[in-house]
């Protein structure tokens, strides 16, 4: 048998700690290797300047500066027929240089080609909007600037579109915790009876395994209910389940379990 | 002149009852406990299906409603989310009382698997609840169980008294 490894807060730690350890890269092909995403790229870097390229599990990548990407974008659907913006978001490299990854996924189905467009920004820097060229960046810029408070230039209407306008911090962000700051942890208590509530409602239990067989208040053994507040001694007596008081109920039929019946086929 | 002249004191007893009026109002209110539709998440596809022909609540008199102000009890069946808590406490508010909330499957009543920043981690932090279904999601037996120890419970109750309105603090 396996010796036991404790599992509570295993999520918290790190699972690999070598120092040495290189995570396992997807293979790159240099985008020669296919002649239409070849003669794409040579479009876009006839006009902008791309600092680097290649095809990863069929789909070419394409890293720009990021002052270019509404003209980029234009160029791809207007004249390379990638008229679909199936994503855009943002990947949080902040710990790593204090930078977001910013990525535009487009699709041609008449080459039935995909190609993502990449560039970087600086912590607390604002991208261009492509919103005029596809709609689908409507929501995407939201969502983005939702979740990691990037703004988008252009766009119609810079809200929030998941969380609540009045929220406070930007999930998707690393440095987020997973079980929400302060502000979220309080932000119903909060909105809905004020600060002065707290205390009385108390904090959030975190841990929905646990369970006190001692606490009689939230807590109750099936078959062995006793009434809230009652001391637990592990002696209760069994209560035997009923749907109606032992003296029948006013004017409904008492049910009598002797003359039910239990029907087998479940397709009656 | 009557042709069919019923004798009551031979055929069936006289239609009359004598109760009390705690008992006629609290049959009343157990027996058409109006349900308020709050299907959040996968828990009110069980909701619905227990209000459908196979499991069949209008034998109970529950009969869902679309309204807060024409039903009784709340079925919150599903995940609340934060955003969504104001709008809950609101419907609350706006029912008439005397009122009842079951809550409905492990993310009503503690937040379930969703241990995250974005969910209310047990709908009684907003609005007090009477009755909850533990299962992920219930089958519709459960709330059938529910509702029938919900009944019970208000047959327990005095109903000539006001109720004691329910307040989370």
């Amino acid at each position: 048998m396996r010796a036991y490894t404790p599992k509570d807060d295993v999520q918290a730690k790190s699972y690999y700690t070598d120092r040495y350890y290189v995570a396992p890269q997807v293979p790159k092909q240099d985008v020669s290797t296919d002649a239409v995403f070849a003669a794409d790229l040579a479009a876009i870097s006839a006009k902008f300047k791309v600092s680097d390229s290649y095809i990863q599990v069929g789909q070419m990548v394409v890293y720009i500066n990021a002052k270019d990407i509404y003209g980029v974008l234009e160029l791809m659907r207007d004249e390379l027929e990638y008229t679909q913006l199936s994503e855009m978001s943002a990947i949080d490299f902040l710990a790593k240089n204090n930078t977001f990854e910013i990525f535009y996924q487009t699709l041609s189905m008449t080459k039935r080609k995909r190609i993502r467009i990449k560039y970087s920004i600086e912590n607390g820097q604002a991208v261009d909007s492509v919103e005029k060229l596809f709609r689908s960046a409507d929501w995407s810029e939201r969502e983005m600037f939702d979740m990691f408070g990037i703004e988008a230039n252009g766009h119609p209407f810079m809200k929030r579109i998941l969380m609540p306008y009045d929220w406070q911090g930007n999930p998707l962000l690393k440095t987020y915790p997973l079980e929400g700051d302060e502000f979220a942890a309080w932000y119903e208590v909060d909105k809905i009876y004020g600060k002065e509530a707290r205390e009385a409602i108390g904090p959030e239990i975190r841990d929905t395994a646990r369970v006190d067989r001692y606490d009689s208040e939230r807590f109750s053994r099936l078959g062995f209910e006793v009434p809230k507040g009652t001391e637990i001694t592990g002696n209760e007596p069994k209560n035997e389940q009923s749907y109606q008081e032992d003296g029948g109920v006013f004017l409904i039929k008492k049910l009598d379990k002797e003359s039910s019946v239990v029907v087998d086929d479940p397709q009656r | 002149m009557a042709q069919h002249k019923v004798d009551y004191t031979k055929s069936g007893g006289l239609p009359v009852a004598l109760t009390s009026i705690d008992k006629i109002a609290n049959w009343g209110r157990s027996n058409s406990l109006w349900a308020m539709t709050y299907g959040l998440a996968c828990c009110g596809i069980e909701m619905m299906a227990a209000g459908a022909s196979r499991f069949d609540f209008d034998r109970f008199g529950t009969i869902f409603r679309a309204s807060p102000r024409q039903s009784d009890v709340m079925i919150v069946a599903g995940t609340l989310t934060k955003k969504h808590a104001e709008f809950i406490k609101r419907l609350y508010d706006q029912m008439t009382e005397p009122r009842w909330v079951i809550s409905m499957g492990s993310c009503a009543n503690t937040g379930g698997m969703f241990n995250t920043y974005a969910t209310v981690q047990g709908v009684d932090r907003i609005i007090p609840v009477d009755l909850y279904l533990p299962g992920c999601a219930p089958r519709p037996e459960t709330l059938q169980y529910g509702v029938m120890l919900l009944q019970k419970k208000i047959r327990a109750n005095s109903a000539s008294k006001a109720q004691k309105p329910k307040r989370l603090m």
